[in-house]
């Protein structure tokens, strides 16, 4: 958490608050860390803080005026190495909203193809004094290289296959709205889990908040390894039952009886070598279409991290009926991504009370 | 000249010698032992080496002294310096330089430069395939005449079975060790670290085991149907160690090494992404850690090494996925050998002196080294067994700092280097925690 003071907190009367559950209400900080760089190192406590602060933030997108002050001054990098349109843009309208100065850079764009290396790039980027970099880089732990040299605090946005934390916590958030809870859910995720850090991300929050996950997929992008995932170095106490996480051998087995369905998109750019002899084999084997669906429970709602191969790892029928939950992930995601930038921005609980104020 | 070093508790386990004896080097060979207190002879240097352990020269069969062509990562004379202040009096340069060690040119220009330098004995050790291609036997022999003491393709394995069996062939017409690097590349392509969970946690590409067990199985039969010396080269895993057990039952000519960052990290340090955890074979799980120090125990393996292999600061400021794989270690393998093996009591000092120099000079055939008998070279590592000190890479003598062990703390630590009858490093206690080479 930075520890700058906000020189505009001070005008700030505490009791103005119109907007009920905003984060000024809360009187500590819900998280001790400076930058978001994964969910694996996350409490349930801290976890949960950022979904009730991103309810909050859910309903300033439902208002005919959608921004408010809360980060006006403040200045947000998007540094993207990895072609994204709809994180980024995600990120870009969160900043926009919260009235906070956005700078993307994409890879393209920047001096990375003159051979520039990425910590000179955060040193230049630091130079400036930005408050948040938002980062995508296709190198697990790049985010981490920059939290080491920035003050500004580092969001990741995606590293190679290691997390996306922002992706997990806006699933969590559809999946609170629509089941009122996380706790106790039966989960499958299916498909390239190897490649996947929405796999991880998601497997770390909704172990940590209780639910029961089960993999499925092709035996060359789900590794027997994963069963090991949550069991070491992760024992982070939280205030739910205890989550699970299991491997199923079939798609149709992992999804029986299940409450939520989350399919990942086959990352062809990722996978450098074969790993299934062709999509329509995967569409057939691994797709979920209508039939597998009905396998899980009746209610059971369907996510996408986007974007979706159409017919190969999701039929269309599926992926546009009413299990799906597609398009509210998207507007989900943004009421994610204010939170966080807000947050770690430096939403104290005097912030907080100011963003409430000016609400 | 002549050297005395009196006072000193020696172990040289080639004559069953574990007793406090004073001990003569004159003109570079030594002359014997005496009883201590005898007093120096005339024109003779002392060494006192009360408190301290005397031993036959630590010999490193596996170092990366990047010269000639890479002299920004390091050079055979601050390579020499590492080594001394690290307890290594010989060490046995591979050769993937620029260009590489496949013909005698090279091999003797390594030679000069390291008599130039004076301080650790360097022996050259030459590619087994031309330009390291695995496609056409690199000249062994010219190259064995030059001064090389044993052939590899480090770093860039040899894939094929049949080049690999061609070579052990025609190493053993020069009595050559055929050393290997372990790493089958189509089931380690493209990895970073041990494939396990915490590559699965971290998002990084894994390196199976298997990378490195299959291919000393493979080198095991060869070694079996040639006849050769085969040397594997930082052995890290269950499977390839179990292949070394049982080769050797079989009565194969086989040994292997072990590096000092295999047992004392596991894959775990990679969280955090430090490329300084980053080198191959990779840190290994707990389960192959444990498997090392039995190895260790049993005798499986023959001999420490420290695949030395420094790398720039900038090449390792580079994502995970980009860095090049490699740390330095000359300084601090001895420290975390005493630290993490002896003090533990997994092995004995005697049985470290046989890992460190006893069992290396017989693997690459390097006559009159890895002894204190009569005659033999006067080589010689002094060792304070119990010596706290905390390794500072900034003031390493080797030109980089890629190492994950800088600010650790360990108990014991080479404290004087002898080569040759000549004092080439000495560690002043107390007053000078750094050393400073004499």
């Amino acid at each position: 958490m930075n520890n700058r003071s906000d020189p505009i907190s001070t005008q700030v009367e505490e009791d103005d608050a119109t907007v009920p559950g905003t984060p000024g209400r809360r009187t500590k900080p819900g998280l001790a860390r400076k930058h978001l760089l994964g969910i694996r190192e996350l409490s349930a406590k801290e976890i949960t803080y950022l979904l009730d602060t991103a309810e909050t933030f859910r309903d300033i997108s439902q208002r005919e005026i959608k921004k408010v002050p809360a980060l006006r001054g403040r200045t947000v990098i998007n540094l993207f190495f990895e072609p994204s349109t709809r994180t980024r843009t995600s990120f870009e309208i969160a900043g926009k909203r919260l009235s906070a100065d956005v700078i993307n850079i994409s890879a393209a764009t920047s001096s990375v193809t003159k051979g520039e290396t990425l910590l000179d790039t955060g040193h230049n980027l630091e130079a400036m004094g930005p408050d948040l970099i938002v980062i995508r880089h296709p190198s697990a732990g790049a985010p981490h290289s920059l939290a080491r040299i920035c003050n500004a605090a580092i969001i990741n946005a995606g590293d190679g296959a290691h997390e996306h934390p922002t992706q997990a916590l806006l699933d969590a958030l559809t999946i609170r709205h629509h089941k009122g809870h996380v706790e106790g859910l039966r989960v499958a995720i299916i498909g390239d889990i190897l490649h996947s850090r929405v796999a991880r991300s998601n497997i770390h929050l909704l172990t940590k908040l209780g639910a029961h996950v089960t993999l499925a997929g092709p035996g060359t992008l789900v590794p027997a390894d994963f069963a090991a995932l949550i069991s070491a170095g992760d024992a982070v106490p939280g205030d739910f039952g205890p989550g699970s996480l299991r491997l199923a051998a079939k798609v149709e087995e992992a999804v029986e009886g299940v409450d939520v369905v989350m399919v990942l998109r086959i990352q062809r750019e990722r996978q450098g070598t074969a790993f299934f002899p062709s999509l329509r084999e995967y569409a057939v084997h691994y797709g979920l279409n209508r039939e597998r669906l009905k396998r899980a429970a009746p209610d059971a709602i369907v996510m996408h991290p986007g974007p979706m191969n159409r017919g190969i790892e999701i039929s269309s029928d599926v992926a546009d009926g009413s299990h799906s939950l597609i398009l509210d992930q998207v507007a989900n995601g943004l009421a994610v991504r204010m939170a966080v930038l807000y947050i770690f921005a430096g939403g104290s609980s005097t912030i907080g009370a100011t963003a409430r104020a000016e609400l | 000249m002549k050297l005395l070093i009196t006072n000193g508790y020696i172990i040289d386990p080639t004559q069953g010698i574990n007793a406090g004896k004073d001990l003569l080097i004159e003109d570079g060979r030594v002359v014997g032992f005496a009883d201590r207190g005898g007093g120096a002879p005339e024109d003779t240097e002392v060494f006192d080496a009360t408190g301290l352990v005397v031993a036959p020269g630590f010999i490193d069969l596996h170092v990366h002294l990047r010269e000639p062509g890479q002299e920004y990562k390091e050079t055979i004379e601050t390579g020499a310096a590492a080594a001394v202040a690290g307890g290594w009096t010989s060490v046995c340069a591979m050769p993937n330089t620029d260009p590489i060690n496949d013909n005698p040119a090279v091999t003797q220009f390594i030679i000069e430069r390291a008599a130039r330098a004076g301080l650790a004995n360097v022996f050259p050790v030459g590619a087994i395939t031309k330009g390291s291609s695995g496609t056409e036997l690199a000249e062994m022999g010219e190259m064995k005449r030059a001064g090389i003491v044993a052939v590899t393709d480090d770093g860039r394995p040899v894939p094929s079975a049949g080049m690999m069996r061609r070579a052990m062939e025609y190493a053993r017409g020069f009595d050559l060790t055929v050393m290997d690097h372990c790493e089958d590349r189509s089931l380690a392509a493209g990895g970073v670290m041990h494939e396990g969970e915490w590559s699965l946690r971290l998002g990084l590409r894994g390196i199976p085991a298997l990378a490195e067990e299959i291919d000393a199985m493979r080198n095991c039969a060869l070694a079996e149907l040639t006849g050769a010396r085969v040397h594997l080269a930082h052995i890290s895993t269950i499977g390839a160690l179990e292949a070394v057990r049982r080769a050797k039952s079989h009565g194969l000519q086989v040994t292997c090494e072990v590096m000092p960052h295999h047992w004392s990290l596991t894959d775990e340090a990679v969280e955090g992404y430090d490329t300084n955890t980053k080198m191959n074979p990779p840190l290994r799980s707990r389960a192959h850690v444990e498997a090392v120090f039995e190895a260790l125990r049993d005798g499986t393996i023959d001999a420490i090494a420290t695949d030395h292999a420094p790398h720039h600061a900038d090449e390792k400021a580079l994502e995970y996925d980009h860095a090049p794989f490699g740390i330095t270690g000359l300084e601090t393998g001895v420290g975390l050998a005493l630290d993490r093996l002896v003090h533990p009591g997994i092995i004995s000092l005697e049985r470290l002196v046989e890992l460190c120099a006893v069992n290396p000079a017989r693997i690459f055939n390097l006559a009159d080294r890895g002894t204190l008998r009569r005659g033999a070279w006067g080589d010689v590592t002094i060792l304070d067994p119990d010596l706290d000190w905390t390794f500072d890479a900034s003031h390493s003598k080797s030109k980089c700092r890629n190492t994950p062990f800088s600010g650790w703390t360990m108990q014991g630590a080479a404290v004087a280097t002898i080569v040759g009858g000549r004092i080439v490093y000495r560690r002043e206690r107390v007053t000078d925690p750094d050393g400073a080479p004499i």
